[in-house]
């Protein structure tokens, strides 16, 4: 009998479908994943499995059987008997899933003696067993801590525990590392591959296909609330039979995606010495050096914490450094008076990770435009048929000049945040985490636009990421920074097929991998 | 194949009446204090001692005070003081509170801690102490008691406008703005305190209401516009002797209290809704 039978299932919220007709079982013990972008209805299936859509949906289904029972007739009183015991649901941000103001150890106990598992005298006990269960480290001491003194992995780790504490028969994780280190994320993959070995169903949720990979026996590739693709792991990954997974495993960031990049020749426009800054006796940034030309991009990688953005930070002039000094242009930061420093700030220009918070909200897209344009001084008669062409430059109609950003989708407000950012005509280029926020098809198609834009402008740029696969593809050289220090940094290609730090060896070792995908003439054959 | 619905469909968003009747009412009100003559064509200080103290009826609509007089036109007339008093208190502390707030929020430690200790032992007067402060010091009257409604309301705006500025100056697009190589003055005029004004114009829309309130209550204590004027409250406050035999008296220039306020508050909550749902 499947622990899972689904079909025919609809969810619409309002006029807009989200999920048209799905299928789904799951074998007691197996792992299926759900790999789609945002929008495509993945979390909202999982979610229909839990009887959690929410009242706003409204939610039909020819089948739904949970261990052979007719989940389409249950109240709210038995699928609360199902949720927690029967199944599991681990979300993806453990910070604001787990209650801030109890120790994880009472939370963890909850569904325990909530489902009556154990009896409350042997409850602690169980919460112990559980903590070392997920690896968590001194259980004892844990138990008693509040999540924000944990870090996002055993914080992860403790969320899961809570998840598999009534020993469900099938454990439902929606995206359970995205937010995590690369590292983190590694030990997290392992975890959930420990449990499917000791019997536990898994349902894995992921925009990550390498993520999956790892885990999972069967794919299903959703989009617009359709499953398009469904098979064994290795066979979708390897031979996609469908046009959008195919685009979805092209789209993924990696060395084979890399254009041919020409030489560097230009000359150096940020020089980076010594560069120390410390925060309340915390060291952020503890003696960063480096050098950047017209033309380059200079991949900064590593692990949230390592300073890489307190490194952008002091570049761009947000931040004193204590010691140490940036020159743009051969010209110094420091030393510099207010009008001076204004007028330097217009060569380095920056792209964020969240483009939305960095637009007034009261804007549209051409007076965030028509403003950079005016602080790189153009004049106001040609400011209008400028920003026109710089939407074009990057790729969008200009008919979204009088369009709101939050009205835009993410790929289009993180073009308007690079044409923003080009409209000073700027020398250098910090990008910090540009893609990390966006599907990984619009990831791609902003990750070609930036090369291009290199190309076309000789602008240099300075690319902060955690995702090794972004920085592969678009980078001349990488420095890897650990605990403010750069422990690696050279030819990004010779870094890394041959990398010489430890823990740059430990970082890539982390990485999700795709299996390469088979010649297509090979399969015809 | 039996399909069946696991949650029950979204209820529509009903159209909402209620906020289209109270914007009638607020422009009704907003007539009435602009041009009363639009409304009536009575004048509010016309007495007739033979009808003194008559109920509702084809004569007098609303009937009429013991003087005689027309309350109805006595009602319509009293919009402009209570509408002054509301609209005059609420935008000299929104004015004065936004100053504070900006120094406070953008000015520095000591800035910071010189205005909030200033706007804490306002604060920490009464209310009512503090309105008999400036009566007694500077008598009674229609703009003093604007005067000393602003002093009460301004201590929150000057809070909030405060917690807004150091907010969004730390936000992206000032951040943004800073690396476009934009001066610090041309960030808050631009960015700064267009973005913290939207609360606070939402904040200070639902208190006007409030702040007739107020103004009224003062008269009805005697320190707003002196009689023969019609005020709202001084009408209220005469009409509190004859409750027993003519209760029209009190009961309409209540409602017209009550009823402007109430409208008001649901635009101004209307308001809020609609501007500040959205990301900032």
């Amino acid at each position: 009998m499947s622990l899972i039978e689904l079909s025919g299932l609809e969810v619409s919220f309002g006029d807009v479908a989200a999920v048209r007709g799905v299928s789904l079982t799951i074998e007691p013990g197996e792992a299926v994943a759900i790999v789609g972008e945002s929008g495509s209805g993945k979390s909202v299936t999982a979610r229909a499995l839990l009887g959690l859509t929410g009242d706003g949906a409204r939610v039909t289904a020819k089948t739904l059987r949970i261990d052979g029972r007719d989940a389409l007739a249950f109240g709210e009183k038995q699928w609360r008997e199902v949720r927690g015991t029967r199944i599991g649901y681990v979300l993806q941000d453990a910070l604001v899933s787990l209650d801030p103001l109890r120790p994880i150890g009472k939370e963890i106990a909850e569904p325990l003696l909530l489902h009556r598992v154990v009896p409350r005298s042997e409850s602690g006990d169980k919460v112990l067993e559980l903590l070392v269960k997920v690896g968590v480290p001194e259980p004892g001491a844990r138990a008693a801590q509040y999540p924000h003194e944990l870090s996002g992995g055993l914080r992860q780790r403790a969320l899961i525990a809570s998840a598999i504490a009534c020993d469900p028969d099938l454990l439902i994780a929606d995206e359970p590392t995205t937010a995590l280190d690369v590292t983190v994320q590694a030990q997290i993959l392992r975890l959930l591959a420990e449990r499917k070995a000791a019997g536990t169903a898994l349902l894995l949720i992921s925009h990550d296909l390498a993520v999956v990979a790892e885990v999972a026996d069967r794919v299903l590739v959703m989009r617009d609330g359709i499953v398009v693709e469904q098979g064994p792991t290795g066979t979708v990954l390897a031979e996609p039979a469908h046009e959008y997974t195919r685009t979805l495993l092209a789209a993924v960031p990696r060395a084979e995606n890399r254009a041919e990049r020409p030489p560097v020749e230009g000359p150096v426009v940020i020089e980076a010495r010594d560069l120390v800054k410390t925060f309340k006796g915390r060291t952020a940034v503890d003696g960063v050096s480096f050098e950047l030309r017209a033309g380059e991009t200079l991949g900064l990688v590593g692990e949230s914490g390592s300073g890489k953005t307190t490194a952008a930070r002091l570049v761009l002039g947000l931040t004193e450094p204590d010691t140490g000094r940036v020159e743009i242009d051969g010209r110094p930061w420091d030393g510099l008076s207010r009008t001076e420093r204004r007028e330097l700030r217009r060569h380095i220009q920056v792209v964020y990770q969240d483009p939305l918070g960095s637009f007034d909200p009261r804007f549209t897209v051409r007076r965030v435009l028509d403003e950079a344009l005016a602080a790189g001084g153009e004049p106001r008669t040609s400011r209008r048929a400028r920003a026109g062409e710089l939407l074009e430059l990057v790729g969008l109609d200009p008919a979204l000049l009088e369009r709101r950003p939050r009205h835009l989708s993410g790929g289009q407000r993180q073009r308007v945040a690079i044409a923003r950012a080009l409209a000073p005509k700027p020398r250098v280029l910090v990008c910090d985490e540009p893609v990390s926020a966006l599907d990984v098809s619009v990831q791609a198609q902003v990750l070609e636009l930036l090369a291009r834009l290199q190309l076309e402008l000789g602008v240099a740029y300075l690319f902060i990421s955690h995702h090794l696969g972004v920085i592969h593809q678009v980078s001349d050289r990488v420095a890897v920074m650990k605990d403010g220090r750069i422990v690696e940094t050279g030819d990004v290609r010779e870094v890394f097929a041959s990398p010489r730090a430890d823990y740059t060896r430990e970082l890539l070792a982390a990485v999700p991998r795709l299996p390469e995908p088979r010649l297509r003439e090979e399969i015809a054959s | 194949m039996t399909a069946v619905a696991l949650a029950p469909p979204r209820r529509r968003r009903a159209l909402r009446p209620g906020v289209w009747g109270a914007s009638l009412f607020v422009g009704l009100v907003v007539v009435a204090a602009v041009v009363p003559g639009l409304l009536t064509s009575g004048n509010p200080g016309a007495a007739d001692a033979v009808s003194a103290l008559q109920g509702p009826g084809a004569d007098h609509l609303l009937g009429t005070d013991a003087n005689g007089r027309d309350l109805l036109t006595r009602i319509v007339y009293g919009a402009r003081p209570s509408l002054l008093a509301g609209l005059g208190a609420t935008g000299l502390a929104v004015l004065v509170g936004s100053a504070l707030g900006l120094v406070a929020g953008l000015g520095g430690r000591f800035a910071d801690e010189t205005t909030m200790r200033l706007v804490e032992v306002l604060q920490s007067l009464p209310t009512l102490l503090l309105a008999l402060l400036v009566f007694t010091i500077a008598g009674p009257g229609t703009l003093n008691s604007i005067f000393a409604i602003a002093l009460y309301l301004m201590p929150s705006y000057a809070r909030l406008v405060r917690v807004q500025s150091k907010l969004i100056g730390r936000s992206g697009y000032v951040e943004a703005a800073t690396s476009l190589g934009l001066g610090r003055i041309a960030i808050v005029v631009r960015h700064v305190l267009p973005n913290a004004f939207v609360p606070l114009l939402v904040l200070a829309t639902i208190e006007v209401g409030l702040t007739i309130v107020a103004a009224s209550s003062l008269s009805f204590l005697g320190f707003g516009p002196k009689p023969p004027a019609p005020e709202w409250g001084a009408m209220l406050s005469a009409g509190r002797d004859y409750f027993a035999v003519a209760w029209w008296v009190a009961v309409f220039p209540g409602l017209a209290i009550s009823l402007t306020v109430l409208s008001i508050t649901v635009v101004g909550r209307h308001l809020q809704r609609r501007l500040e749902g959205r990301p900032s």
